[in-house]
């Protein structure tokens, strides 16, 4: 379970990138985070990263307050954590198979492991038959698959995905909700930002909606409707 | 530490030398030139504390320089004089021409320089002989009030200021040595720096994915580890190699000033595993540095 309590985060102290988030996100939740650029779902996600820390207040995760976690124990933390990201990051020059065993050997996993284990996730986002291309073989579509993999190779409690559907057409975006939607049915918790509202339209899940940093909107799985907006 | 981590952490680490070999190199110049210089402080002062060792044990002769224009007479009558000072063994005279024949004889083929000299310019000379090092302060000072006494020389005045030069070498070199090492792990640390942009978006995957600090941190500090010891590897064999040069070129020399000093040097055998030892430890311990100072200022997701 992940709870924000009155969390702030103020920059150089005149920007405030979010302000008063309070929020419980339950273990094996779906859960979209709209809100235009600017609007504080990037400085959410750092912070659940602990890849910066709140002015105010405390983020739990699992009841342990993150930003006491040691510096050298952080790479610990982030293991819960899968990460995707909008522009995949996958390292050029391995294959698509070597991509995602690198996520394995980094935080030491056996050979034998690491051969049993990427053919299956490999497989869950149907790109067994491209285990050996490069990724700049691959349609985007392709490559947010191999990076949906990598991130869910060390069976993490949690996914964070910020906008991994933001470069793809809407097609393709619906194959990486697809796995995504699968994933979070095994038990993972999802976090997904976004601000393609077709997606959070169609897909019934509990939608946080941002704006200037404070949370506006928090509506239950199914509740939310693509209101015209009057802005 | 299991296998595979050692063989990605050595492959990065050597991968982005090659890539960035050219800065990689500097490094490597850099920690080299400052062993060279710590070499040649350590071996000056090791030299002249080796001489004046040897020097103050055996040497017990004084060097009396007369005018030119003291007669014959007179120099027989210092000489007489000079034997019945205390402490004082025996004297014997070297007339000036002896002297440069000595000269001659020493510098072998080199002595045809000496053959355009149309006046000799060395002093008639007595050498008087100490019963006591000891005593070498009350002679001298004694010599000296004789009139006709150009010059004495005694050999400690030699030794003492050869211990004032290596004074001044070790003043000079410590803070020329303190100013190149800051330079060094500078240079290091700005290699590493550039490894460190050039793989920042592996590095930043790495952090996300929950990489243990090894993978993380291993490449850099392997490459400035290999980067120091490379320096220190280059600067001892230019060291040993140069110093062993110098020696058999001064032995080999027929100038007996020169030959004599290299019968005082200390030889490279001597000196060559101190001189491993500490390069190693030096030379390495600035690629750590180098590469802590990097780290620290350049990963912090």
């Amino acid at each position: 379970m992940i709870e924000f309590n009155n969390v702030s985060k103020t920059y150089k102290k005149e920007f405030t990138a979010v302000k008063n988030i309070n929020l419980k996100i339950d273990k094996g939740e779906f859960i979209f985070i709209v809100g235009k650029s600017g609007a504080g779902k990037s400085t959410l996600i750092k912070l659940l990263l602990r890849e910066i820390s709140p002015s105010e207040g405390t983020i739990n995760y699992n009841g342990l307050d993150i930003n006491k976690i040691r510096k050298r124990n952080v790479a610990e933390y982030r293991r819960k954590i899968g990460f995707v990201f909008q522009d995949y990051r996958l390292l050029p020059k391995m294959t698509v198979y070597e991509n995602v065993a690198f996520a394995m050997e980094m935080i030491c996993c056996s050979a034998k492991s690491i051969r049993r284990e990427v053919p299956l996730v490999l497989s869950m986002v149907g790109l067994s038959d491209k285990a050996k291309y490069y990724p700049d073989e691959l349609s985007g579509g392709e490559q947010q698959r191999v990076a949906i993999a990598r991130a869910v190779i060390n069976k993490p409690e949690t996914i964070i995905a910020d906008e991994p559907t933001g470069n793809l057409d809407p097609e393709t975006s619906k194959e990486i909700m697809k796995i995504l939607t699968e994933i979070n049915k095994r038990g993972t918790t999802v976090i997904m930002a976004t601000h393609d509202r077709e997606i959070v339209t169609r897909y019934h899940k509990r939608v946080i909606e941002l704006k200037h940093g404070a949370v506006i909107r928090d509506i239950k799985a199914g509740g939310y409707s693509n209101e015209p907006k009057e802005d | 530490m299991n296998p595979k981590k050692i063989e990605y952490v050595f492959k990065q680490a050597l991968k982005s030398m090659w890539r960035n070999r050219m800065m990689g190199l500097a490094s490597v110049g850099s920690v080299t030139a400052v062993l060279i210089i710590l070499g040649f402080v350590l071996i000056v002062v090791l030299n002249v504390n080796n001489v004046a060792l040897v020097t103050k044990e055996t040497f017990d002769e004084i060097a009396v320089y007369l005018d030119d224009d003291v007669s014959e007479d007179q120099i027989k009558e210092m000489g007489d004089s000079f034997k019945e000072i205390d402490g004082v063994l025996g004297v014997a005279f070297q007339t000036k021409d002896y002297a440069l024949d000595k000269l001659k004889e020493d510098w072998g083929e080199d002595a045809f320089l000496l053959e355009g000299l149309r006046v000799n310019p060395l002093p008639n000379t007595y050498i008087v002989q100490l019963k006591d090092v000891g005593m070498s302060e009350q002679v001298i000072s004694k010599l000296e009030t004789f009139e006709g006494v150009e010059d004495v020389q005694y050999y400690k005045d030699a030794v003492n200021s050869l211990i004032k030069i290596a004074e001044f070498v070790k003043k000079l070199g410590a803070g020329l040595i303190i100013m190149l090492l800051l330079i060094s792990i500078f240079i290091i640390s700005n290699t590493i720096k550039i490894t460190v942009l050039n793989r920042h978006k592996e590095i930043e995957l790495m952090q996300y994915i929950g990489a243990t600090n090894g993978y993380v941190r291993g490449p850099f500090m392997i490459e400035g580890i290999l980067l120091g010891l490379i320096g220190s590897l280059v600067a001892i064999l230019i060291i040993s190699l140069g110093y062993n040069y110098i020696i058999n070129y001064l032995a080999g020399r027929y100038v007996a000033l020169l030959s004599g000093i290299s019968g005082y040097m200390v030889g490279v055998e001597m000196i060559l595993n101190d001189l491993i030892i500490i390069f190693l430890t030096i030379g390495i311990g600035i690629g750590i540095l180098g590469s802590l100072v990097s780290l620290k200022k350049f990963l912090s997701v």
